[in-house]
C-alpha cells in the first residue's frame, strides 16, 4: 500500500498523462477501424479543452456539464467537417483535417477568450486519476464490444473495400461519419478532461505534431484491435522516461526513440504490436490451403 | 419484368462504352449476358448496382427507378453482385467475409452487446449459421477460418457469390463468375445457379464460356461495342449471323 502511495505521488502526473493520451488514441483508432485517416483529432481535444475549460472558467459551469458540451462541440464540428468531405474517398479527409488543425490552432491564439498564445489559464483542476482511467475503462469496453456490431462489422467493411461495402447495402458516407463523429467526441472529452487536469491550457498542445503523435501511437500499438493504440502509447511514454531514469540524456530523446520504435514496428510487426500477443492466429491459417484444381 | 433497362447510355469521356442499350429481365430466369471484350457488360453491371451513374436512360427494379441511385439503396432492394476482379475483404476471413455481407439482413444491435443479454448470443450463432450455409453452397466450407487472401483464384469467385448470398437478395448479377475455373468448377458454379434459379432468385449472368451460357440461360442478351445486338433463346442466339460475326468472330481473334 505505501508502495502504491509512493509509486502515485512519483508518477501521478505521468499516469495521468498515459491514460490522457491513451483516450486520445483510442478516438483516432475508432475513426482508423473504418478506414479514415483524421489528423483532426488533436484539434477536437482542443476544441473539447477550451470550450470545457472557458465554460467553466469564466461562466461557471459545473464540471461534468462543461465535459459534455466540450465533448459535444467537438462532435458538432467533426459532423460539419465530415459530412461533406466523407461523401468523397482517399485522402480529403486527412487534407481537410490537417486545415482544421491549423484553424483551431490559429483560432486560440488570437482569440481573447482562450487566452491567446499564453493559453487558458486558472481552469480549475477538477479532474482526478481515478476518472481519467475510468472513463479509459468505458471507452475500451464500448470500442470492444463495437467490434462483432453492425457498426463495427460496417466499420471493418469499409476499411477493407469502400466499393464492395456499398454494394452489400452499407451506407458508406454514414458510417464513415459516424466514426469520425465518435473519434471526435471522445477526443473533446480527453480534452477536457485534460484542462481540467493542468491548470493551464495552451494552443501548442493541440497542433500538428500532437495529431501525427497519435498516429504513431495507433501505428506502433496496432489499429486492429483496441489494446493497440494503448499499447503504443504507453510504450511510447515510459520508454523516454525509463531510457531518462538510466542516465541516457533527455533533449531530443522522445523524438528519437519516437521514430527508431516507429520504424522498427513498421519494418518487422506492420500490424502492430499487439500482433504480438494473438498468436498470429489471424495473421495466417493454421493449415495452408490446399491448392485447387483451379489455375 | 423484374429488371428493364431502357436506352442506357454510358460515356467515358468520348467512349461510348453503353449506346443506348434495352433489355428485360424475367423473374426467377437466369438471363445471360454476353459480348466480346469491350463491349460494355461490367459497364452495365456497374450501373445496375449502383456502382456508376448511367450518362442517360432508365433502369427499372421492382417498377423503382434505380438509375443513379447509391448502391447501398439498390442493394437494399435485393440487388447483389460479384466483381469480374474479385473484391473481397482480403484481411478477413472467408467467414467474416460472409458475415460482412449480411449487413442488410442481420441487426446485431449495439446495446444487447453493450450489456452482455444471452439474446445476443444467441441470434450471433444464428446469423454465423446462417454464414456457414452460404459457404457451404458455394462449397468451401471448409475454408471458412482462412483468409480470404489465402484462397485459390477459384475459391475467391466462390466466397464472392457466398458473400452476395448472406443477404438472401432478389436478384444476383455474376460478373464472368467461373472465369479460370475448369470443368469441376463450372459445374459446380452451374449446378448452384440452377438451384438459386429454382428457389425463385433472378440471376444476370456474364460469360465468354458459350456452352455454360447456352446450358444454364434460359434468355440471352449480346452486346458488341455498348449496342445490343439481340435478345433471345439460346437457340435464337446462336443462329442470329449478328452474333455469329460479332462474338464468334470476336473469339477466333482471342483464339
Ligand atoms: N472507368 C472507365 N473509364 C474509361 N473507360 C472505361 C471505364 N470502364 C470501362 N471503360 C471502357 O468501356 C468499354 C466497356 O468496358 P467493359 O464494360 O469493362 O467491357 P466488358 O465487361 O464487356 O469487357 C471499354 O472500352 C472500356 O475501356
Ligand atoms: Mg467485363
Amino acid at each position: 500500500m505505501e508502495f502504491v502511495t509512493h509509486l502515485l505521488a512519483v508518477y501521478g502526473s505521468l499516469l495521468n498523462f498515459i491514460g490522457i493520451q491513451s483516450l486520445l488514441a483510442l478516438s483516432l483508432y475508432i475513426t482508423l477501424s473504418a478506414g479514415q485517416l483524421s489528423l483532426g483529432n488533436a484539434a477536437f481535444a482542443g476544441i473539447g479543452g477550451y470550450v470545457s475549460g472557458v465554460l467553466s472558467l469564466h461562466y461557471g459551469l459545473s464540471y461534468i456539464l462543461a465535459l459534455i458540451a466540450g465533448s459535444a462541440s467537438a462532435g458538432v464540428v467533426a459532423l460539419v467537417i465530415g459530412l461533406p468531405v466523407l461523401r468523397l474517398r482517399g485522402v480529403f479527409l486527412a487534407m481537410a483535417t490537417l486545415a482544421f488543425g491549423e484553424v483551431v490552432r490559429i483560432a486560440a491564439v488570437n482569440l481573447t477568450i482562450t487566452g491567446g498564445a499564453q493559453g487558458l489559464v486558472g481552469i480549475p483542476n477538477r479532474t482526478k486519476g481515478w476518472m481519467i482511467y475510468l472513463v479509459l475503462a468505458v471507452v475500451c469496453y464500448v470500442v470492444a464490444r463495437l467490434r462483432g456490431s453492425r457498426v463495427g462489422w460496417s466499420f471493418a467493411t469499409i476499411r477493407e473495400d469502400e466499393t464492395a461495402a456499398a454494394t452489400l447495402g452499407i451506407h458508406t458516407t454514414y458510417y464513415k461519419t459516424l466514426a469520425f463523429v465518435m473519434g471526435a467526441v471522445i477526443a473533446g472529452l480527453a480534452g477536457g478532461m485534460y484542462a481540467h487536469l493542468t491548470f493551464i491550457i495552451s494552443p501548442g498542445e493541440f497542433g500538428f505534431s500532437a495529431a501525427v503523435q497519435l498516429l504513431i501511437y495507433n501505428i506502433v500499438g496496432g489499429t486492429r484491435t483496441w489494446p493497440g493504440p494503448i499499447l503504443g502509447t504507453v510504450l511510447l511514454i515510459i520508454l523516454p522516461e525509463v531510457l531518462r531514469g538510466i542516465g541516457v540524456a533527455a533533449g531530443a530523446l522522445r523524438m528519437a526513440v519516437n521514430g527508431l520504435v516507429l520504424l522498427l514496428v513498421i519494418l518487422f510487426l506492420p500490424n502492430g504490436l499487439a500482433s504480438l500477443f494473438q498468436g498470429g492466429s489471424r495473421q495466417t491459417p493454421k493449415v495452408a490451403p490446399l491448392p485447387r484444381e483451379e489455375a | 419484368m423484374l429488371l428493364e433497362v431502357k436506352h442506357v447510355t454510358m460515356r467515358f469521356g468520348g467512349v461510348r462504352a453503353l449506346d443506348g442499350i434495352s433489355l428485360g429481365v424475367e423473374v426467377g430466369t437466369v438471363h445471360g449476358l454476353i459480348g466480346p471484350n469491350g463491349a460494355g457488360k461490367t459497364t452495365l453491371i456497374n450501373i445496375l448496382s449502383g456502382v456508376a451513374a448511367p450518362s442517360s436512360g432508365e433502369v427499372r427494379f421492382l417498377d423503382q427507378m434505380i438509375q443513379g441511385l447509391p448502391p447501398h439503396r439498390i442493394a437494399a432492394l435485393g440487388m447483389a453482385r460479384t466483381f469480374q476482379n474479385i473484391r473481397l475483404f482480403p484481411t478477413m476471413t472467408c467467414l467474416e467475409n460472409v458475415i460482412a455481407g449480411q449487413h442488410l439482413v442481420a441487426e446485431r444491435p449495439l446495446l444487447p452487446r453493450f450489456l452482455c443479454l444471452p439474446v445476443a448470443a444467441r441470434k450471433e450463432k444464428e446469423y454465423r449459421d446462417q454464414a456457414m450455409e452460404c459457404l457451404e453452397r458455394v462449397g468451401i466450407a471448409d475454408q471458412a477460418s482462412f483468409l480470404a487472401r489465402n484462397l485459390s483464384y477459384g475459391d475467391r469467385r466462390r466466397l464472392e457469390i457466398a458473400r452476395a448470398l448472406a443477404s438472401s437478395p432478389r436478384m444476383l448479377l455474376l460478373d464472368e463468375p467461373v472465369a479460370g475455373m475448369r470443368q469441376r468448377g463450372l459445374r459446380q458454379i452451374g449446378d448452384l445457379v440452377r438451384s438459386l434459379a429454382e428457389e425463385g432468385m433472378t440471376v444476370l449472368l456474364i460469360e465468354h464460356n458459350m456452352g455454360f451460357v447456352m446450358d444454364l440461360c434460359s434468355r440471352i442478351t449480346v452486346l458488341s461495342f455498348g449496342r445490343t445486338i439481340t435478345t433471345g433463346t439460346p437457340a435464337e442466339v446462336g443462329e442470329h449471323p449478328e452474333v455469329i460475326e460479332a462474338y464468334l468472330g470476336g473469339q477466333e481473334n482471342h483464339a
